[in-house]
């Protein structure tokens, strides 16, 4: 009787969770059967949810733009790589400087050490729309617009104090006893920083990085100020271009969309673990 | 060691000192980068909300005092866009707040395949929010949308609805979107705090004869607290200055139906070509934005609170 009841709760809970895989997986999935169909057969009513003629096609078109009939699948192609080569160059800048002024902060006590750390915390929640018109007027008058330089600079604003925030909070959690015994043993502090805290940080670093390259990846509202061609364009500003025309190729769009998604979900599933400690770092003071 | 260097505080001074130098070695290219994108722009944003300034580099642009600020709380559009944006915030974190805590309770009860539910609702979150947008605006679609497929193959529907250009729709289709992106983030949040939360509270409390409704409110849910106001904090300030995902799935319509705060901003900018009243609008979402910095830094900084 008693395991009877335990079954049944068991299965009631069970059953509680076929809604929210539902609500999670039937609008992705959707897209990317929709993303094999062909024009003619998206617009099939009632929807053909499986294809009846999958194609690759789209997919084929965005990584072979030369054979490719219309417009659509060599934005994409060059905007990915845009968005590669900017998230990448910030996630680079902000780890390296950032988490050098993180350590300062986490472990060197001096003067301005606590007014430093709140000042980047609020900083960190600046909307960028309050920060857009000075940087646009001089971007303009540097003639920096649709140059990818200029989002690596602009990005900054986010992702620096965010790198910050995460990699204090992390080097907080290493213990004090390493440093205390090499300084015993002589070490500078930046000796320190370099040969004992820096090692023993990789994971923290790296999941740092993840998190930047997430945010650079995911960015919109800059690029689409700043970007127009495909000199500097994103993915995002590209998937946002498109949308906004009709009789485009929406199946082609769909396809690009996806592919646009595939890194940060790849790069989210590997490092799901970090991602949520550095989700509640920034969050709860280790 | 240890010994020496506390009997000889000249030298332990000159440590400190040292000590600090290297403190400024290192925070200095931080510094300088952050107080050049960032607080450079804030003042020049906060000076330009005094100015009437239309765009354009060599335009002339004089001094108005506050009359940015005073034509900006006199416009009946301004008060409506607030409303909405408030109607956006309001409903898209309560619904993503409520999901979330539900949502984490029903993995931390741990069902068949909890594992594997906890492993896809990174999902969701990790999908870039353009690529989001365009996704619920196609699923929208009157043509070929999803949702109308759905629907008709339920019955529920005779003929395709055009969903976004239903006045009354268009908000709470964007706020779905958002619920679908966001509320992973909440629900993972919670999830590893309720992870970590002590058992042995729950459990005397079951032996003391409390039911698994009174232990989840009154003793789950204030330990969780802190967890929940961090993320309640952090998805309500991204909420309220919302763009991205508007103005991917309606830009702004039907007739200004989903105009947010920023993107009002962002129209006075760059398409009304009204820099000065841009900036007065961008300065009222940075005051918002400081508002919740502070109670979020008062959340933080509670010591007892971090257990």
């Amino acid at each position: 009787m008693m395991l009877n009841r335990k079954i049944f709760r068991k299965l009631l809970v069970f059953l509680l969770t076929i809604p929210v895989f539902l609500f999670i997986f039937f609008p992705i999935l959707w897209l990317f059967t929709a993303s094999l169909s062909t024009q003619v057969e998206l617009y099939a009513v009632p929807p053909h949810w499986i294809p009846q003629h999958p194609t690759f096609q789209n997919y084929f078109e965005i990584f072979f733009p030369s054979q490719a009939a219309s417009s659509v699948p060599r934005t994409f192609a060059i905007s990915i790589l845009n968005s590669i080569k900017i998230a990448s160059a910030v996630t680079i800048i902000c780890i390296v400087i950032g988490s050098l002024a993180a350590y300062s902060l986490a472990r060197i006590p001096f003067k301005y050490n606590r007014p430093i750390q709140l000042g980047i915390l609020g900083i960190r929640m600046i909307p960028e729309v309050s920060l857009i018109i000075p940087l646009f007027i001089i971007a303009s008058s540097l003639k920096l617009i649709n140059k990818p330089i200029v989002l690596i600079i602009t990005y900054m604003s986010f992702a620096l104090p965010y790198t910050i925030w995460l990699m204090a909070a992390y080097f907080q959690s290493v213990p004090i006893e390493l440093e205390e015994a090499a300084r015993l043993d002589g070490c500078t502090r930046l000796g320190i920083l370099f040969r004992v805290v820096m090692p023993v940080s990789v994971p923290g670093l790296v999941s740092t990085a993840m998190f930047i390259f997430l945010l650079a990846w995911d960015e919109f509202f800059y690029a689409l100020i700043f970007t127009s061609t495909l000199a500097a364009k994103t993915a995002p500003v590209a998937i946002a271009e498109f949308v906004g025309r009709y009789a485009v190729n929406i199946t082609g769009m769909m396809a690009g969309g996806l592919l646009a998604a595939i890194p940060p979900i790849l790069v989210a599933l590997l490092f799901q673990r970090y991602i949520v400690s550095g989700m509640t770092a920034g969050a709860v003071k280790g | 060691m240890a010994a020496i260097l506390k009997s000889n505080p000249k030298r332990r001074l000159s440590l400190r000192q040292q000590d600090a130098r290297t403190a400024w070695l290192l925070l200095v290219p931080s510094l300088v980068v952050i107080l050049g994108v960032t607080l450079w722009p804030i003042i020049s944003t906060f000076i330009l909300s005094f100015l009437n300034a239309p765009t354009g580099i060599n335009q002339a642009k004089t001094y108005i005092g506050l009359d940015n600020y005073v034509t900006m709380i006199k416009d009946r559009t301004f008060w409506e866009t607030i409303g909405r944006t408030l109607y956006f915030t309001v409903a898209s974190v309560g619904l993503e707040m409520i999901l979330g805590l539900a949502i984490a309770q029903l993995v931390h009860s741990h069902p068949w395949g909890w594992k594997f539910l906890r492993f896809s609702l990174i999902i969701p979150w990790a999908v870039p929010t353009i690529v989001n947008g365009a996704m619920w605006r196609w699923i929208y679609s009157a043509d070929f949308g999803a949702l109308n497929g759905l629907l008709m193959q339920l019955g529920l529907i005779k003929h395709y609805v055009p969903w976004l250009s239903l006045p009354n729709m268009a908000m709470p289709l964007v706020i779905l979107a958002d619920v679908w992106h966001m509320m992973p983030f909440v629900a993972l949040i919670l999830q590893a705090a309720l992870a970590n939360l002590p058992e042995e509270l729950e459990e005397a409390a079951a032996v003391d004869g409390a039911n698994a409704w009174q232990r989840f409110w009154q003793i789950r849910v204030p330990l969780l607290r802190p967890a929940i106001l961090v993320a309640l904090i952090a998805r309500t300030v991204d909420a309220f200055r919302v763009f991205d995902i508007v103005y991917i799935i309606t830009s702004g319509g039907p007739a200004f139906k989903t105009i947010t705060i920023t993107y009002l901003t962002y129209l006075n900018t760059f398409s009304y070509g009204k820099q000065g009243t841009g900036a007065a609008l961008s300065f009222l979402i940075s005051f918002f934005t400081l508002i919740m910095a502070f109670i979020y830094i008062r959340v933080l900084y509670r010591p007892e609170e971090n257990q």
